[in-house]
């Protein structure tokens, strides 16, 4: 399948065996790009990929945020969308004082939560699944959104490239920011530089390749602590 | 009629147009007439504050078009005035009918455009980079826009007017418009400075779409060539 970069109003197709997608639009016969981004055809539909721009919030997209504020009944999170987002006190997995809201989540503290809902005037999200919640070590990096289809790479086979070769655990967010955990910093470190490489070669072909081989490269050495 | 650079009639100057030059913007590009260089910067689509300015339709465009003060011979004073409230004010016209910000409610997309080096036709060069940063920062768009100014020189239609041909003052003198077409060929800015007559406005108008559509093909092979 041929991946071809298209500007907004670039004319696709105009066979009327196709229809149009996100990203896209009809005008009388053909479809035109509507977004700069990658155009992809997938069945009969097709739809353009953005390569750049900002993180749209949807339902059930796993994002990771900082605490902003604490209100009565909840905290604000700031998730790099357009809109302010709420984690209410009642999507908390453990109870909560509602007097010691900092005691659970505090300013400052980073999140991993999911998207429960998209309304007009915000996003609500939740800690109730397993693997959500506050996190309590390692790092976190942040990258271009749109970049996270890549970095995960089909089916996981990017990321789990990566945990296993620099031994840490990664979470991903859909809004571009990656938690890391790792045994040591070292490790932590070497993570960040490997999906700071996926990164920015995101439109080389056979990516996976490379890869493996950077973190073959790149290893660092052991440190033997005393 | 010879002009005073040797160009022709249907002649733009040199043309350079790139993207991604900020690295800290949504979206940027810097477009180049000759001398006349601008740079744009899109931010957004972001929260709008105060909230009475938000509309809870579509997401609003702030425009700021701004000259440094080393742009032009004499230095010029910096910060707003008249003439650059006015220019802010017609791009941000200019651009609206591509743009479909219908899908951010609430929110504005916060485009910048500083020139830094003008040799006229600012305006122009302007919107052009704008139109390129806004399609980088993956503003929807229904298409790019291209702008261009067209001048009246004695009577003579010559395209992409520099300094000196908008102070010539042979003849019937110097008219300078300003226009901006979008790829269907719809005008999206039409500014006239100056007088003409109706005959030579058309002919003026149909000068200013060929070029713009030339100035759309340059703005389609800038955005293609980015790697990143």
């Amino acid at each position: 399948m041929t991946k071809k970069i298209v500007v907004p109003g670039e004319k696709i197709t105009s066979d009327d065996k196709f229809l149009p997608g996100e990203g896209t639009m009809k005008q009388g016969k053909d479809i035109k790009a509507l977004r700069f981004g990658l155009y992809e055809e997938n069945g009969r539909l097709v739809k353009v990929i953005p390569l750049s721009g900002i993180f749209m919030p949807r339902r059930g997209n796993v994002v990771i945020g900082k605490v902003m504020d604490i209100t009565f009944n909840g905290w604000i999170i700031d998730i790099d969308a357009p809109y302010q987002s709420f984690l209410p006190l009642s999507e908390c997995p453990r109870y909560v004082n509602k007097r010691d809201l900092q005691d659970y989540l505090d300013i400052g503290d980073m999140v991993v939560a999911k998207i429960s809902g998209v309304k007009s005037k915000g996003v609500d999200l939740s800690v109730l699944s397993r693997g959500l919640g506050k996190i309590e070590s390692g790092i976190t990096i942040r990258t271009n959104s749109n970049k996270v289809p890549r970095i995960i790479g089909k089916e996981g086979s990017m990321i789990n490239l990566i945990k296993k070769e620099t031994n840490t655990e990664i979470t991903v967010g859909q809004n571009g920011i990656i938690w890391l955990k790792g045994d040591n910093i070292e490790d932590e470190l070497f993570a960040k530089k490997a999906i700071l490489f996926v990164s920015e070669k995101s439109f080389v072909e056979g990516l996976t390749e490379k890869v493996e081989e950077f973190l073959k490269k790149n290893k660092p050495k052991k440190i033997s602590k005393k | 009629m010879k002009r005073h650079d040797g160009r022709k009639e249907n002649e733009m100057r040199e043309i350079k147009a790139e993207v991604g030059v900020v690295p800290n913007a949504n979206g940027s590009a810097i477009f180049k007439f000759g001398d006349t260089v601008a740079i744009a910067a899109v931010y957004g689509p972001h929260p709008l504050h105060p909230q009475h300015l938000q509309d809870p339709r579509k997401g609003i465009l702030r425009c700021n078009y701004d000259m440094t003060s080393f742009s032009v011979t004499e230095r010029k004073r910096p910060g707003p005035s008249r003439r650059s409230q006015e220019i802010s004010k017609v791009s941000e016209w200019s651009l609206l009918p591509v743009l479909k910000l219908e899908e951010f409610p609430n929110t504005v997309v916060d485009l910048h455009i500083v020139i830094i080096q003008a040799n006229a036709s600012t305006r122009c060069a302007g919107i052009n980079a704008a139109s390129l940063a806004l399609a980088q920062a993956g503003v929807p768009m229904t298409g790019l826009v291209g702008a261009v100014s067209v001048g009246k020189l004695d009577r003579d239609i010559v395209v992409d007017v520099d300094k000196k041909e908008e102070d010539f003052d042979k003849g019937e003198g110097a008219t300078d418009i300003a226009m901006a077409f979008t790829a269907e060929g719809e005008i999206t800015l039409l500014q006239l400075d100056g007088k003409i007559q109706e005959d030579k406005m058309k002919e003026a108008l149909e000068a200013g779409e060929k070029a713009c559509m030339e100035i759309i093909e340059i703005q389609k092979k800038a955005l293609k060539s980015i790697k990143k």
